[in-house]
């Protein structure tokens, strides 16, 4: 059973508009974003920062859980997980206080 | 008219028209409001604000509108001299931001008006929200002004007030058997699938300038000065950080001095990712699984969470965590000092203002702020049990007077004095 991965509205330009797509299961969620950068060319650079790591307002879930409190980019993802990938909704203070 | 022309992703920069988006398409940073400070310093007075109106909307040049507001009077809240929480707590010039005083009992509203404002200028026919209850009323208050269609979300487990508090304005009340990290997920998920205005998702840049009004407010009412010292909750990070952007605007207004205000934060122990961060010396928020009975802070996932740590660095603040032991302790102490009923998030930055005077942080003459950011009959559960029952009596004299002195001794040996 192939993995589900539900793409937020920011990178749906890099998936054809599709709210979901479909990948194989992996053995790290780092695996798993190689192969969706080679379905959806440029969706690793919006997800990982230049050292690998994800993105600091970018959170992903795999089977609802924060990935945070798995195993990060070695969490494994196994047939028929549901991953979302979410960005987090943050404020800031502005160039007032820069 | 207001002052602002872009939207501008905080990390990289790249800027974005004034559209309901909230994320930069690049980075996924965070997008904010962009204002023509120079233009609004010629705007601005301090004599046009003391003419406006006793709202939020004193401070509408300072606020990413265009229309006119949906309005239920949010904001301008009281600022208290705490004479004797002071005395008690070895403070000479404490104050209390009561913003119980506020049409939902809490400092949402400011948020909300701002948000219902721009969503109905954005052209949506319902608002939304992910909410630990405080904001589920607002925002069912504002559409219900607006004539607006209301869903929002909260986690199933909250506090009677708050379903209440919510369920009385007739919106979709949705809820959800979860945290409320997961109802903000399942929020942020739904927002890009229902063309609804998600107040603190895709209205969230707008929406988060409403608290900077907390700012406004507590250094107008100092006479045009920014405290020495604010102690606010946290549990995204927002409110702190926008408070905190709200002084620093007056200032590059000139509408105050420049600011040197210490900006402390109070998380519940249970609940403390921000102050654990803080402690650690990392700007890296590790997120946790909330327990604590301050479920207005309970936020495991803080989005503002690194810039509130950027903000507690600049500003030279101090993150504390208080158990839950504390936060009723801060709820009780508070209300006898001052005679004003918190909930929770009141209760954790007594007990953490508390913390900070014990641990020599605050200097005895600062001007300290505390924010009291919403009214203690939402959380009426967290304190019943540390409460004495009423005194339970006939209607005579006799029966009253024995049940007194059962109580305490002391109710009927006035009584005798004054007998006598």
């Amino acid at each position: 059973m192939a993995v589900t991965v539900r793409i937020p509205t920011p990178l749906r330009k890099l998936t054809n508009d599709q709210e979901t797509v479909s990948a194989n299961e992996s053995r790290s969620l780092a695996e798993l974003i190689d192969a969706l950068e080679e379905q959806h060319p440029g969706l690793k650079e919006r997800l990982c920062d230049e050292t690998g790591e994800l993105r600091r307002f970018v959170n992903i879930y795999v089977n609802g859980e924060d990935v945070r409190f798995l195993s990060g980019l070695q969490t494994p993802i196994e047939a028929g997980a549901e991953v979302s990938i979410v960005p987090a909704v943050a404020g800031g203070t502005g160039e007032a206080a820069d | 008219m207001s002052f602002t022309s872009a939207l501008r992703c905080r990390e990289c920069k790249r800027e974005y028209p004034l559209d309901p988006i909230y994320v930069c398409d690049f980075c996924f940073g965070p997008l904010e409001v962009v204002y023509d400070y120079e233009a609004m310093r010629q705007a601005l007075s301090r004599e046009k604000i003391e003419r406006g109106p006793l709202s939020v909307w004193r401070y509408a040049d300072l606020l990413p509108c265009e229309g006119e507001p949906v309005d239920i009077c949010a904001g301008f809240t009281p600022l208290l001299k705490a004479g004797r929480l002071g005395e008690e707590l070895g403070l000479r010039h404490l104050y209390l931001k009561n913003d119980c005083a506020n049409p939902t009992w809490s400092f949402k509203d400011r948020v909300v008006t701002v948000a219902a404002t721009k969503a109905r200028e954005f052209g949506f026919g319902t608002l939304a929200c992910a909410s630990t209850g405080n904001l589920a009323n607002s925002v069912a208050a504002h559409a219900a002004r607006a004539g607006l269609e209301a869903i929002v979300f909260i986690p199933s487990d909250l506090e009677r007030g708050k379903i209440v508090g919510s369920a009385i304005y007739g919106p979709t009340l949705v809820a959800v058997d979860g945290s409320y990290d997961e109802v903000n997920r399942l929020c942020s998920e739904l927002a890009g699938k229902y063309p609804w205005a998600f107040v603190n998702v895709n209205m969230r840049p707008y929406y988060a300038e409403g608290s900077k009004t907390l700012g406004y407010e507590v250094a107008e009412q100092l006479g045009w000065r920014a405290p020495d010292h604010c102690i606010v909750p946290m549990a995204s990070g927002s409110l702190y950080v926008k408070i905190w952007k709200g002084l620093q605007e007056l200032a590059k207004l000139r509408l105050i001095d420049s600011v040197h205000t210490k900006m402390s934060g109070a998380q519940a122990a249970g609940c403390s990712p921000i102050v654990s961060a803080w402690e650690a010396g990392t700007p890296n928020i590790r997120p946790v699984r909330p327990h604590t009975i301050a479920k207005s802070l309970a936020i495991g996932n803080p989005a503002d969470g690194y810039y509130a740590l950027q903000v507690m660095a600049e500003s030279g603040g101090f993150g504390v965590a208080v158990s839950d032991e504390e936060v009723v302790e801060g709820i009780q102490l508070l209300a006898r000092a001052e005679g004003i009923f918190a909930e929770t998030a009141g209760g954790v930055v007594i007990s953490g203002l508390k913390r900070l005077v014990e641990a020599g942080r605050l200097g005895r003459d600062e001007v300290v702020v505390a924010f009291i950011t919403g009214a203690g009959l939402k959380t009426q559960e967290a304190v019943t049990e540390a409460l004495s029952p009423p005194l339970h009596v006939q209607p005579t004299i006799a029966s009253f007077e024995q049940a007194l002195g059962e109580r305490s001794g002391v109710g009927t040996q006035r009584t005798a004095d004054r007998a006598s």
